[in-house]
């Protein structure tokens, strides 16, 4: 059990909690995740470890509503108990001074892209964030981006804040204007990563993405999770969730994504959330 | 037949079960359980040899004809207990253990007729010790102030903890999953063994004061070296052989292609045969097919036909005399009409074009010289390609060595399949003050070698932290 501390929406339907869990605080890295379940009927679902407190023995989430799950636990307020967080799991981000490093973040990928760029950034670093949203509204953590990175590149899909355009476009800008960029780190939706990589192919410059396939119980002991890199399969929750962008095959995750697409309907048209109320 | 002599031999008692065509239709526990009175009745079948080769059969050598003889004289608790002196889990074993080829293999009743029924008679006075609420605690000898951590909640772990306890040691288990049992929780089906017993025997070491820590994965955030520096005095690794294996043929990846742990634990651990009351969701295949001999696999197939599979088969690269599965699993299988190809292997699948696995290309298999496991081994025929439609499949050929903590642990030896290196009368391992058993160290064997093992290590590490 895990006692919720905080809880803010970012946007209309994202999320920042605020969660108990000392023993994950104390030891996690950039990069690692956690699997929450809000209640013992519960889905077990991979969230980023956004950020931690050591001393107050806390780490941060940050989600997207996109399910049952992640409804169900939208719904939970401070004093309100988790039932499970297991962490930290996953590879942590291979962290080292690269020199110039440029993270893109998508959507609530923004979440995930902090990690890295604060670690890449204490690392000794020069950071460019790029981060991007469908609209103004729901752009998410500009300013704690901005905080951390040299420099802080926004878009917009419709132009109503910052470039207009994707990501990939303002990257793709960067890398014609002739900066010299050592390393990209590309989190968000499966389709801006795979555009991101497509970029950064021809410009010969190492992308790592973080991939987000359907898991179960992240500790390599299932197999829901395999993505094909390379011509391997690996298992994102143990040998990830970062790959080598270059070598992911997108279009495996994602129709393993939409896997159980009719069920996740269901579930929310008969959705009864059981966890509140306790 | 009443008026035959009396010399006629009492048959083997029949185990009462809920009817194939009513059964998979459901998740409940598929055989009843004895009546009081055919348990007197199977009892009266045993010798009570002088030389009881049963006991040869049986890893942790039960006093078979002794609890046999309380069973006649209706001394039941009394007959649970004198097993537990030797089997901490009865009620489990009693269920799955593979009786024909251990205790009850060696009676010798069986070379006439039918051995006595021992794994169901050993079911009968575990089950009635423990609705009979007759459970009661063992008294516990005074602290011996050593800490002891046990990695793995499983037989291996949940055996070693209630040893070390009653030994005195204070023991923490921690456990990855959010529910201890290790396989008999996340592995083994509802209708073979009923989650409520698991709990129970977790119950019990809780009640005896093992603090159980779920959620925590060894090797990720703490370690085993953490584990010493919390001033643990001893380690125990029980942590299974649960990473799954596939077989890297085409097409392993599309939708609908699982491996044995993620059926199984998704339908088993997070109960997604109930969905959508619980919200994990599960693929319904309507033509299954199920790869491997085991009972991993007789446990997946029946799974499929009680999550609606109008077809269910297993294919099985060899012939039904080499499946490593219990009886009973094949039997009830059988019965419940799945259906078996045998010497038959996969080597492409294929896919719709929403990348969900529509058919499986084939190969038919031969039986050659045998291999390692005296078992002959199938070779291919060439040119014998055929094709099997089928929209789910579940991969049961095996599981291997979790890497999470061979990885984590210096100086902790493995052999090359990625096993801990073990001493087979200890428990221990290259580490001083590390311990393992179970099918870490064995790879996938069963229930009563992994509680076998974690007996012995008890043993060691008693000795170990007087020692110390
Ligand atoms: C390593 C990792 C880190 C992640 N970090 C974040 C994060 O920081 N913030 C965030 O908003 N999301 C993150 N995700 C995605 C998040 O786990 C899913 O959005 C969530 O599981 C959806 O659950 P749901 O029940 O609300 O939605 P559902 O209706 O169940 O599913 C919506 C979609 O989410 C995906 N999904 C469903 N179940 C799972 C599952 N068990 N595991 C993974 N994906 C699933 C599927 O693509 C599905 O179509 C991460 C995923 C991974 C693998
Ligand atoms: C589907 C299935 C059916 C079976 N049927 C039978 C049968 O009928 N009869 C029989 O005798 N045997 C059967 N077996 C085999 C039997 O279940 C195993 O041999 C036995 O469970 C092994 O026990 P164990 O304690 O070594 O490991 P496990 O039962 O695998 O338990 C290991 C535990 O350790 C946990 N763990 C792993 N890594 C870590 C970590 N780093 N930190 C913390 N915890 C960790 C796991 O989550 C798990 O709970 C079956 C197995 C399966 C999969
Ligand atoms: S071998 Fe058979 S008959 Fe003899 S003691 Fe054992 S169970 Fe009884
Ligand atoms: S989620 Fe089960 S192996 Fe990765």
């Amino acid at each position: 059990m895990s006692l919720i501390h905080k809880k803010r929406y970012l946007s209309a339907n994202v999320v920042e909690m605020i969660v108990e869990a000392p023993d994950i605080a104390a030891t996690r890295k950039a990069g690692q995740f956690v699997v929450i379940m809000t209640d013992e009927r519960g889905e077990r679902i991979p969230l980023t470890i956004v950020e931690s407190d050591v001393a107050a023995g806390t780490v941060t989430i940050i989600f997207q509503i996109v399910g049952k799950t992640t409804t169900c636990l939208a719904d939970m307020n401070p004093g309100d108990e988790l039932y499970t967080v297991l962490g930290p799991l996953g590879r942590p981000t291979e962290i080292e001074k690269f020199g110039t490093t440029v993270c893109v973040g998508g959507g609530v990928g923004i979440g995930v892209a902090y990690p890295i760029a604060k670690a890449l950034r204490e690392a000794g670093n020069r950071v460019v964030s790029i981060i991007g949203a469908r609209t103004k509204d729901i752009l998410i953590l500009e300013d704690a981006l901005g905080a951390i990175s040299d420099r802080l590149i926004t878009a917009t899909d419709d132009g109503s804040y910052g470039v207009k355009g994707f990501v990939s476009d303002v990257l793709q800008e960067l890398i014609d204007s002739g900066e010299r960029i050592d390393r990209v780190f590309a989190v968000g939706p499966v389709p801006m990563m795979k555009v991101v990589c497509d970029v950064t192919r021809p410009a010969g410059i190492p992308t790592v993405v973080s991939l987000n396939p359907i898991m179960v119980d992240a500790t390599g002991m299932c197999g829901a999770c395999r993505v094909a890199v390379g011509n391997e399969t690996k298992l994102a929750c143990v040998d990830g969730p970062e790959f080598d962008g270059h070598q992911v095959d997108f279009e495996l995750l994602t129709t393993r994504l939409r896997m159980y697409y009719r069920e996740e309907k269901e579930a929310m048209e008969q959705f009864r959330c059981h966890c509140d109320g306790k | 037949m009443e008026n035959k002599p009396k010399r006629e031999k009492t048959p083997r008692q029949p185990m009462p079960e809920q009817e194939p065509a009513v059964r998979r239709t459901n998740f409940d526990e598929v055989p009843l359980g004895y009546t009081e009175g055919q348990a007197l009745v199977e009892a009266s079948r045993c010798l009570r040899c002088k030389r009881p080769f049963c006991v040869d059969g049986c890893p942790v050598d039960v006093d078979i004809p002794g609890f046999i003889a309380l069973v006649s004289e209706k001394k039941y608790t009394d007959a649970a207990r004198l097993i537990k002196g030797t089997n901490s889990l009865p009620s489990i074993c009693g269920r799955v253990c593979p009786q024909e080829s251990q205790c009850e293999k060696f009676c010798v009743l069986g070379k006439k007729d039918k051995p006595v029924a021992i794994g169901r008679l050993e079911r009968f006075v575990a089950d009635y010790e423990r609705t009979a609420g007759d459970v009661s605690l063992p008294p516990l000898p005074a602290s011996t102030g050593k800490r002891v951590a046990v990695v793995g909640a499983g037989p291996a772990g949940l055996t070693i903890a209630g040893d070390l306890i009653r030994r005195g040691h204070e023991v923490t288990v921690f456990e990855g999953l959010h529910k201890p049992g290790g396989v008999l929780i996340y592995g083994i089906p509802e209708f073979r063994l009923p989650k409520a017993i698991v709990d129970a025997e977790v119950d019990y070491l809780v009640r005896l004061g093992v603090d159980i820590k779920t959620n925590m994965v060894i090797g990720r955030g703490k370690t085993v070296d953490d584990l010493f520096a919390e001033g643990y005095d001893a380690v125990f690794l029980g942590v299974g052989a649960g990473a799954p294996v596939f077989m890297n043929i085409p097409g392993e990846n599309l939708s609908g292609i699982y491996s044995a742990n993620e059926y199984l634990t998704r339908s088993n651990l997070m109960k997604a045969y109930r969905f959508p009351e619980y919200d994990t969701p599960i693929a319904r295949g309507k033509r299954v097919t199920v790869l491997g001999g085991g009972n991993v696999s007789m446990d997946s197939v029946r799974t499929a036909l009680r999550l609606g599979a109008d077809k269910a088969t297993i294919v099985y690269r060899r012939t039904r005399a080499e499946m490593p599965a219990r009886n009973e699993e094949i039997h009830h299988a059988e019965e419940e009409g799945v259906a078996f190809q045998f010497l038959t292997n996969p080597v492409e699948y294929l896919g719709n074009d929403k990348g969900w696995v529509r058919a499986m290309k084939c190969i038919r298999m031969e039986l050659g010289e045998p291999d390692d496991s005296g078992r002959r081994r199938p070779v291919p025929v060439e040119g014998s390609e055929f094709i099997i439609e089928t929209d789910m499949v579940v991969v049961a050929i095996g599981t291997g060595a979790n890497p999470v903590i061979p990885t984590t642990t210096p100086g902790l030896e493995i052999n090359r399949w990625g096993y801990i290196t073990a001493d087979e009368e200890t428990g221990a391992t290259s580490r001083p003050g590390v311990f393992a058993g179970g099918d870490i160290v064995t790879g996938s064997a069963t229930v009563i070698l992994a509680m076998g093992a974690a007996k012995k290590a008890a043993r060691a590490i008693d000795e170990y932290l007087n020692r110390a």
